[in-house]
């Protein structure tokens, strides 16, 4: 069979981090191809390397044996590579057919708007696609977006199809129409590469899958002959962790319970009837691939976003339906996910950034009048309790590094002596001083009889610093485990949506 | 009263004159919206097209080369407004107003430092009022659509050229795609920053032609402050009228036939003052959602950058 | 201290380049700019009259500025300044003309308080309620508020409601009692610079003294993670636009009670732009506001002076107005630019 795709010791780096290293592998003709991985294992950035958003460090890229140079996208759609990316490039307010020839429009100068959307027609009929071409592309479902995408990919005559996690925001019948269409084009000789994390779809659709893990390609195998195990296996891997030696703890009885939520964002519900319960002196750990709903989670517990259904209490009483700032007042603290969205004002001094919980209470307030003297001072005991650097409260948020800025974060919460810690992604893109640190504040909590709940993509994390490990995927906890009688592999392949049989 | 004022083809004319300084800026900022560039600098670009018209045209002798010249000014200030805010990113409400800013004292510096305190020459070449034979003979029609400025029946053509460029062409859907979601256009290959420079620079030459309407078109002088806020009320015209060409040109004769009517109502009746709120109340009113909706262009005034 | 000295590097750059340029175009159009300049100054503070006639232009540009620096830090752009101006104008002079037998002081306060309310109340209802509710952009909402109440003032003078008896359209007179006295006797500098003054401590404390100013700034900052602090996004935007309103209302209430005395009918103040300038030339610092409105009303008076004397036509300063302000809008993009180059690093760094 031949090769249509060939890439070969791709590196691409950025500061700080090598996203592909020496990355090889091949697509043959006719195929559908799977790229598996973690997050962070570097599949987008492949991605992006081969369809010349970004320019690699070294490597080759071949298509049907011509060497591929891109600079630009442009250059990639006219040598045949057509990406149909997770977040998709449409114009609502355009039809269909307009999305589909934008930049590639027939004729010189008038749009020739019947017999465009006459191509597109036909098109549609070659991809064995059932679509109106004159429909507004913001009217549409998502899955039909998700067709007016490909057609587009078509439409610049493509020779091989990138699909970034296609079936992420599809619901399950759109998925097995999108499944069909694949193993149509599959049929025509067209190949198709299809990155994801889930390990049922993979197993079901692609005909070889290539592991990535931390921007290497660990193996490429046939999927025919492989195990979902030993899929996982590939996928996680058996790393040192940074293990942090914690000691046991007897958990107390439960703050928050979170039962049978249900929580929407725009048409899709991200969360899908949710319980478990978080206790005291316990870390409990939420794992899960991003975009599984952990995140929506996160912002109902904490009153960012409403519920659709459900209750959540927390110390025995309803929190439901209370505000942000009730939540706050009741014990709850909340590390937020995006600190320079939402964890800080950047443009504000670290007086004004630690004080942003409790800036109308006394002592920092009376009477609406601010007091200086007790922000300042509370300012210098946080940055000195939790080695803020460099130590001038009167420096803009904006100037810290991200590992202070979260910090700065982390001590606002904790110090506020909230009864649970809400940490989501709390160690995203810090140096592993700074990791330390935060972990050993977070095992002091524990100690001290607090509840935390941690929200992590890195599973590493997850298992060291939890008591119980719960893992989300697809809206839906599927298990909850102590972490001690669980293995990473196991951990993988229920994140990625696999059934477990025995129960841990 | 009002009948009486309604069934008189002057006031029709009127307002269709009144509504030309409108239009013309209203369908240049549909332009530079289109294309996702917010541009209060209507009001700015006016006077430098009005005093460059009557420069150019005083010194060549020739109202249509003062056209020229003036459109080309249009042009040249857009490219700059266009360099600031499209490749620096620079905030485009502020830019615009310190462009509004500058055209003002430098149009009134340089018509007190050429012409000196005659102001504009008298000998400066106006442009020509056309009457169209036929046309001009239909009653109570006539008069309003057979005999009116030159640059009148420019606008008019501008707008149904406008229509057919943004809807029907190649182009105009392009720069339509990049005022909606630039990304997009970007991955699909196209250059987004040329395309905003595009829309930015013709909604120049369309004000600066308003200004010249101003200064060559009605009278033959230029005015210190002469657009009179008409860039501003341009802007609510194009918002009215939801980011079209057809639509700006109504929403302007709209505007036109508030002015009209006061002029014609003075003196009896409603309150000519309060006529003339009418239009930018309904602004308002548009902009809320209480007559219909008024969505622009979804990437409207988001700074594109490539590197997201 | 630092950061205030920091802050004023800026304006003071923009300044320095402005007036170099405008140098280099009265060389290139055959006038000399030491003389031209030098009749600004004595033009502007060269004498008791003059110096007064400059802070008592500087009066109702502080006030409005003001209004406008404390819209920005709300993150909102208040263009209708001048309409709220006129609101506050009429309604100071109808409670100066029309209310009788009240002592001075209670008879300026009252039409202070009226002319504060009605202009805030301009800014913080359509303008302030359409942003917060439906997200209208409140450039065009307040610019188109300020014209209605320009036509307002129009109805109210040409045969109106306001209008005195007689032929000439405008407002009676205000009463004795609610005059404000002036400082300088002959010119017309009034107490109203008391007012100016006491305003700008007043919302120098606000902002940075009280919760209030301190929501406010969060939201004008990053509203997301004002939401996250408990703080009611919609109200303050609604609460910052009042407020800008009234600032602007009280410019309008100082110059009638303080200088003009009664409503002229006429089409436009030219301050609620100019305030603009101010605004973003002090970088939205309330101190810094009476610097830079003490800057432009002194080119306005000085300008007069400069043309008389050297023949550079006072326009002249308007061009140096716009030159600041594409400055200072550039010195915005450097920190932008930065910025985003640090954005890039930050963002690529954790690519998968």
């Amino acid at each position: 069979m031949h090769t249509s795709l060939e890439v070969r010791d791709i590196t691409k780096s950025f500061p700080g981090v090598i996203a592909n290293d020496h990355v090889n592998f091949d697509v043959r003709e006719g195929e559908i191809h799977a790229i598996l991985g973690e997050n962070g294992a570097g599949k987008s950035t492949l991605m992006k390397v081969i369809y010349g958003l970004y320019k690699p460090d070294s490597g080759s890229i071949r298509l049907y044996d011509q060497e591929l140079n891109f600079a630009s996208p442009r250059q990639a759609i006219e040598a045949g590579i057509g990406m149909v990316h997770q977040h998709f490039m449409l114009i609502p307010a355009l039809t269909v057919a307009e999305n589909v020839v934008l930049g590639g429009e027939p004729g010189r100068i008038h749009y020739r708007r019947k017999e465009n959307v006459e191509i597109v027609r036909q098109l549609a009929k070659q991809c064995h696609m059932d679509i109106n071409p004159e429909a507004k592309v913001g009217d549409l479902t998502v899955g039909l977006q998700q067709r007016v995408e490909i057609l587009k990919v078509f439409y610049r005559k493509a020779k091989l199809l990138i699909l970034d996690e296609p079936t992420a925001m599809l619901t399950p019948q759109e998925v097995e129409e999108l499944i069909q269409v694949m193993e149509r084009l599959r049929s025509q000789g067209i190949p198709i590469i299809f990155i994801s994390h889930k390990l049922d779809e993979v197993k079901r659709i692609s005909d070889r899958v290539t592991v990535m893990r931390a921007g290497k390609t660990v193996n490429t195998v046939e999927t025919k002959s492989t195990t979902p195990q030993e899929l996982a296996n590939l996928m996680v891997g058996r790393e040192v962790v940074l293990q942090v030696s914690k000691p046991p703890q007897l958990p107390g009885e439960p703050i928050l319970e979170v039962e049978d939520i249900v929580v929407s964002s725009g048409r899709n519900e991200k969360v899908k009837g949710v319980s478990f319960q978080v206790h005291r002196g316990e870390i409990f750990g939420l794992a899960g691939i991003d975009g599984n709903g952990q995140f929506e989670l996160v912002e109902a517990i904490t009153g960012l976003m409403p519920c659709k259904s459900g209750r959540i209490r927390f110390l025995g009483g309803d929190i439901t339906s209370s505000s942000v700032r009730g939540r706050t007042k009741a014990g709850i603290a909340y590390i937020p996910q995006d600190r320079q969205l939402d964890g800080l004002v950047m443009d504000f001094e670290l007086t004004e950034n630690f004080i942003l919980r409790d800036f109308f209470k006394a002592p920092f307030a009376s009477i609406g009048q601010m007091k200086k003297k007790p922000i300042e001072d509370f300012a210098t005991r946080l940055s000195e309790a939790f080695d803020v650097r460099p130590r001038r409260i009167h420096a803009l948020a904006r100037n810290l590094s991200g590992g202070n800025q979260q910090k700065v974060i982390l001590a606002r919460e904790v110090s506020r002596n909230p009864e649970l810690l809400i940490a989501a992604q709390p160690t995203r893109g810090l140096d592993v001083g700074a990791i330390q640190f935060i972990h050993n504040k977070l095992l002091e909590l524990r100690q001290g009889g607090k509840a935390v709940l941690l929200v992590s993509l890195e599973l590493d994390e997850i298992m060291s610093l939890s008591d119980r490990i719960g893992v989300i995927h697809a809206g839906r906890l599927m298990a909850i485990l102590p972490s001690g009688q669980v293995t990473r592999e196991q951990l993988g392949l229920l994140m990625t949506g696999v059934n477990l049989e025995k129960e841990g | 009263m009002l009948w009486d004022a309604l069934t008189r083809p002057d006031l029709w004319a009127a307002t269709l004159a009144m509504a030309t300084p409108i239009a013309l800026p209203a369908l240049g900022g549909t332009f530079s919206e289109r294309s996702g560039v917010v541009n209060i600098a209507m009001e700015g670009i006016m006077l430098i097209g009005a005093f460059f018209g009557v420069l150019f045209s005083y010194y060549t002798h020739n109202a249509w080369l003062g056209l020229l010249g003036a459109i080309l000014m249009g042009a040249l200030i857009s490219t700059l407004f266009a360099y600031v805010t499209v490749n620096l990113g620079a905030d485009q409400v502020i830019v615009g107003m310190g462009v509004n800013i500058f055209a003002a004292g430098l149009t009134a510096f340089m018509l007190n430092e050429i012409f000196g305190y005659g102001g504009t020459p008298r000998e400066t070449p106006a442009l020509p009022n056309l009457t169209i034979p036929g046309i001009s003979d239909i009653p109570f029609v006539g008069p309003i659509l057979g005999s009116q400025n030159v640059v009148v029946y420019l606008m008019l053509m501008l707008v149904i050229t406008s229509h057919y460029f943004l809807f029907h062409t190649n182009l105009g859907l392009r720069i339509r795609s990049v005022g909606e979601n630039p990304q997009a256009a970007d991955t699909a290959g196209l250059n987004v920053l040329r395309l905003r420079y595009l829309g930015v620079i013709i909604g120049g030459m369309l004000s600066s032609l308003g200004g010249v309407y101003l200064a060559l078109g009605l009278l033959n002088s230029f005015e210190v402050n002469m657009s009179g806020g008409r860039g501003y009320i341009a802007l609510a015209a194009m918002i009215f009228g939801k980011w079209t060409p057809f639509g700006s040109l109504g929403a302007a004769l709209l505007f036109g036939f508030a002015m009209a009517l006061s002029i014609v109502l003075q003196g009896g009746g409603v309150p000519s003052n309060i006529i003339q709120m009418l239009p930018y109340a309904l602004t308002i009113l548009a902009l809320t959602g209480l007559v219909g909706r008024s969505t622009p262009p979804a990437a409207d005034g988001i700074p594109y950058d490539p590197n997201k | 201290m630092q950061k205030t000295i920091e802050g004023l590097v800026t304006p003071f750059v923009a300044i320095v380049i402005a007036v170099l340029i405008g140098a280099v175009v009265m060389l290139m159009t055959g006038h000399n700019p030491l003389t031209a300049y030098g009749a600004l100054f004595s033009g502007a503070f060269g004498s008791t009259v003059n110096l007064s006639n400059t802070m008592a232009n500087a009066i109702p540009l502080i006030l409005s500025g003001l209004g406008v620096a404390i819209a920005f830090k709300a993150g909102l752009f208040n263009i209708g300044a001048e309409g709220q101006y006129w609101i506050g104008s009429m309604a100071a002079v109808w409670i100066g003309y029309s209310v009788h037998g009240l002592p001075p002081i209670l008879h300026i306060s009252l039409s202070i308080i009226v002319a504060m309310l009605a202009a805030g109340l301009w800014a913080g209802i359509v303008p302030g309620l359409a942003k917060a509710f439906v997200g209208a952009h409140e450039v065009i909402t307040t610019m188109m508020m300020s014209y209605i109440a320009i036509f307002l003032s129009h109805y109210m003078l040409e045969n109106g409601p306001m209008m005195q008896t007689g032929f000439t359209p405008q407002s009676p007179v205000i009463l004795p009692s609610a005059t404000l006295g002036k400082i300088v006797e002959r010119t017309q500098l009034s107490w109203g610079l008391a007012i100016a003054v006491v305003a700008c401590i007043i919302v120098y404390w606000l902002l940075y003294k009280t919760t209030l100013g301190y929501r406010l700034r969060a939201v004008g900052l990053n509203s997301r993670a004002a939401n996250y602090a408990g703080i009611n996004v919609p109200f303050h935007l609604v609460l910052a636009l009042f407020i800008s309103g009234m600032l602007a209302g009280l410019a309008g209430a100082v110059q009638m009670l303080g200088v003009q005395h009664r409503l002229y009918d006429s089409f436009s103040s030219g301050y609620g732009f100019t305030a603009i300038v101010v605004a973003l030339l002090a970088n939205n610092n309330p101190f810094g506001v009476i610097l830079a409105s003490i800057f432009f009303a002194a080119l306005s008076t000085g300008g007069q002076s400069m043309q008389l004397v050297s023949g550079v036509p006072a326009h002249l300063t308007a061009v140096i107005s716009g030159i600041i302000i594409f400055l200072v809008a550039t010195k915005d993009i450097v920190q932008i630019q930065k910025r985003w180059r640090k954005r890039q690093t930050l963002a690529s760094g954790k690519e998968a």
